[in-house]
């Protein structure tokens, strides 16, 4: 588990893989006995293009520090075209939340392929080490949800 | 300019080029006014009007009216028919039930505009050269046409129509882009906690009434994620802020790269919120990353977010930019 | 008669603010007010009115009604009702002021709302006379005297300050301690005041609503009028008019799962919502039209029918102000009446 060893915080975090190539190279990692943080949650997609930006928003939304989505490297694409699409529209999303000035660090995006077991256990090594010096998510977080505060907006406090 | 409308519209009914007319219905006000179909000539004298408050864009209705039997004359702003293009781009409307007539644009008036400016009870108004003169419940005011001139008519984008059959008055041209990226210039140079802040302030006030995505020409989906209650998405409930930021990132996000920059969704907002800055950003990007685009420009055009290059920049040059 | 001068205020409202939540319409832009707890220093608005209505303050957007939790195999409801704080809200107009009554009707009939009754025991209403009224006000097609606001204290305006009235027991208690920060006056400065706000809206032009074409028993009438087709084309099917309206009490009740406990709350709802009324068996109103239709008889025909003759509509305009495309209550009324009289 990434830990920071300052404020004990301990993220999560929601890593979206593609089946074709970053499973696999998750898949590969653990063959290999390659480590990677344990609070990485991971979620298999078919393509890195399934992954609607919705997606990205609810895992903030449902408690995630940290949303990185892995997908085959351009060009490698089972479906051919599919991460050349998810590029364009994650590039417009981190840019989006950058905007609304929402840590930009939190979301990332990474093409690992099924043979880079090792560059999967590396990038979520670092992601994780990021995320847990950068704290908890609070601008894109559903107060419902959070563990330790069981209300959320307090109706008459308008 | 009102009367060649009618004129006009009366003549295209008279032969049966069309069956009805979609315009705009006057109201009790003068200022508020109704897109509505009309089918008559003496509907089109009574109440027929065309004027510094029509803002309303009437290019969403084609998409119900054009399925419909016989041919309707729709009368298009440059904004509209930008809309309009664009709707032809997703295939949304039946362009050969619709006969579309560019009408020239002077900028609209924001009602909104008058009120902050201090005037109230306004209960007519005539245009006076630059000026509107109000008639209000405590006497005559007047305000000069700028000072009331909605944001988007301010930075207004073209005086063209890239669509129609035929044009009455003057075809304009394509107005130069720098004013209409000012505003989110400055957002971009704030720090992230400034920006966090502004909007944070902005959306809190959302009342999640959905007109924003009502009345947007891009919105067109025949049921919208937000509407499906199985979603798990509070559609209608201003339950938490988390909601409020993901229900305008994602209303800005899903016409990326079809949005026209009407500006109906900052129009419509009863918190007035300037939601235009959400879309006017994926624009900015859009034309930063993928080459100067213009939604609605051409009907043949490819959305940027259906197509890409190889050479395409990759996300992290989020990451990469200058300030935190 | 108790009279405030208006460089008294703030005194006023510090002192008020000792003993409860106090909450004022402050301007948020020009011409733009709403509703928040007043805080020394704070500057209270002059506008007419807030954008939102003032029944936020006993009807939420969303409250919570309970909570369910699973603890050793056993279901736990948490019910998170508690005794609200004393509150109370200055500045409601007579229409406000009269659309508390009507969700009363509502709430507190039997089986008493009792989130709603809580929060309505404990809020005073402060209200405000017009002097200023909008031309899209029409409040008194329904017999409501803005120069009269009900409430728990009157406060009426003379442009230099306030006239002072407790109508209620809670609005003596209230107002007594306050009394020194005020001077005595003849009440006939009051009548001065509320003569002329009258004057001002006997010339408002939207006085003269059809009103008697609506109304309890009409349903038969007006419900398969054609016009409703052409009046509802427009709608672009937002909330708009029934998140601002002070009278809107339609809600639905939700679940919604924090992973930790399911929490049901309410939320309003709009007529005008594509899944309004959605049921198990489908929905009965599947178009726009029925939908927008609703809504107007909600307010003109069935509210009335089932109380007393009192319509649902208190003529605040905040409709005709925010509506996307101005297709409000007064258009509705005017296009259905009108054309009776012709038949």
């Amino acid at each position: 588990m990434q830990v920071n060893e300052q404020t004990g915080f301990v993220p999560t975090i929601v890593a979206f893989c593609c089946n074709w190539c970053s499973y696999a190279g998750a898949d590969l990692s653990g063959t290999n006995r390659l480590q990677y943080p344990a609070n990485v949650k991971i979620i298999r997609v078919p393509c890195s293009c399934r992954v609607n930006p919705m997606f990205i928003l609810r895992a903030f939304g449902r408690g995630a520090d940290g949303v990185i989505l892995c997908g085959c490297h351009p060009g490698d694409c089972h479906y051919t075209t599919g991460n050349y699409y998810t590029r364009r529209r994650m590039t417009l999303l981190c840019s989006m939340l950058d905007y609304l000035g929402i840590e930009r660090k939190r979301t990332r995006v990474e093409w690992v392929s099924a043979a880079e077991g090792a560059k999967f256990a590396k990038t979520m090594r670092s992601f994780a080490e990021e995320i847990a010096a950068l704290g908890p998510n609070r601008r894109l977080e559903d107060l419902r949800v959070r563990k330790s505060e069981p209300e959320g907006r307090v109706p008459d406090a308008e | 300019m009102r009367n060649k409308l009618v004129e006009r519209a009366k003549e295209l009914l008279a032969d049966g080029t069309v069956t009805r007319v979609i315009g705009w219905k006057r109201g009790e006000f003068s200022y508020d006014v109704t897109p509505a179909v009309f089918e008559t000539a003496e509907e089109l004298e009574k109440d027929f009007v065309y004027d510094g408050f029509c803002g309303a864009n009437v290019s969403k209705y084609l998409i119900r009216e054009s399925a419909k039997e016989g041919k309707i004359l729709a009368f298009l702003k440059p904004c509209d028919a930008f809309s309009f293009n664009q709707l032809l781009a997703e295939h949304r409307i039946r362009r050969e039930n619709v006969y579309a007539v560019g009408i020239p644009c002077e900028g609209m008036a924001d009602i909104g505009k008058i009120r902050s400016a201090g005037i109230d009870g306004v209960t007519g108004i005539r245009e006076e050269g630059e000026e509107f003169v109000l008639s209000t419940l405590y006497g005559e005011e007047r305000i000069a046409k700028k000072d009331a001139l909605a944001e988007r008519c301010l930075v207004c984008k073209s005086k063209r129509h890239p669509v129609y059959d035929e044009l009455i008055g003057e075809e304009g041209e394509d107005l130069p882009d720098d004013a209409r990226f000012e505003a989110v210039d400055k957002l971009e140079k704030m720090t992230a906690e400034e920006r966090f802040q502004f909007w944070r302030g902005e959306l809190s006030r959302c009342i999640r009434c959905n007109a924003c995505r009502n009345v947007c020409p891009a919105c067109t989906c025949e049921n919208c994620v937000f509407d499906n209650p199985d979603s798990g998405l509070s559609q209608k409930a201003a339950a938490d802020p988390f909601e409020e930021s993901m229900y305008h990132i994602i209303r800005a996000f899903h016409v990326a790269g079809r949005c026209t920059d009407c500006g109906e969704c900052s129009r419509v907002c009863p918190e007035n919120i300037p939601l235009h800055l959400l879309n006017r950003k994926f624009i900015k990007d859009i034309d930063e990353l993928y080459g100067a685009y213009r939604a609605g420009e051409n009907a043949e055009n490819k959305n940027p977010l259906v197509s890409f290059r190889e050479e395409d920049a990759e996300p992290s040059v989020v990451h990469e930019r200058g300030r935190a | 008669m108790l009279y405030l001068k208006a460089e008294k205020l703030d005194a006023f409202l510090a002192r008020a603010a000792e003993t409860r939540k106090l909450y004022v319409p402050v301007d948020s832009e020009p011409g733009r007010s709403s509703y928040r707890e007043w805080t020394p220093g704070t500057a209270v608005s002059r506008g007419l009115h807030t954008t939102r209505s003032a029944k936020d303050f006993f009807f939420p957007q969303t409250e919570n009604l309970a909570g369910f939790r699973v603890e050793d195999k056993k279901i736990r409801v948490i019910d998170p009702r508690a005794e609200t704080e004393d509150f109370a809200v200055f500045g409601v107009r007579a229409c406000d002021a009269r659309s508390f009554g009507i969700l009363d009707k509502v709430f507190l009939a039997d089986p008493v709302d009792t989130y709603y009754e809580n929060r309505r025991r404990h809020g005073l209403i402060l209200s405000m006379s017009c002097r200023r009224p909008a031309e899209t006000c029409f409040c008194k097609n329904f017999g409501i005297d803005a120069a009269e606001p009900e409430g728990d204290v009157r406060f009426t305006d003379d442009g230099d300050g306030w006239y002072l009235e407790a109508l209620t027991e809670a609005g003596k208690a209230f107002l007594d301690p306050l009394a020194d920060l005020c001077e005595d006056r003849d009440p006939a400065g009051a009548e001065a005041a509320k003569e002329k706000t009258r004057e001002i809206v006997d010339r408002l032009p939207l006085n003269d609503l059809p009103v008697g074409k609506f109304g309890g028993g009409k349903t038969k009438e007006l419900f398969d009028r054609p016009e409703w087709a052409e009046l509802s084309e427009a709608c672009i099917g937002c909330g708009t008019c029934t998140f601002v309206c002070p009278t809107c009490q339609c809600y639905d009740i939700r679940d919604f799962d924090t992973g930790r406990e399911i929490r049901r709350f309410r939320c309003w709802d709009s007529c005008m919502y594509s899944d309004f009324t959605k049921m198990a068996g489908g929905n009965p109103r599947l178009t726009q039209k029925e939908r927008f239709r609703q809504r107007f008889m909600h307010k003109l025909v069935y509210f009335p029918e089932n109380n007393g003759g009192e319509f649902g509509c208190v003529g605040c305009g905040r409709c005709l102000a925010s509506c996307p495309i101005h297709m409000h209550i007064v258009k509705v009324m005017k296009r259905l009446g009108e054309d009776e009289n012709e038949q």
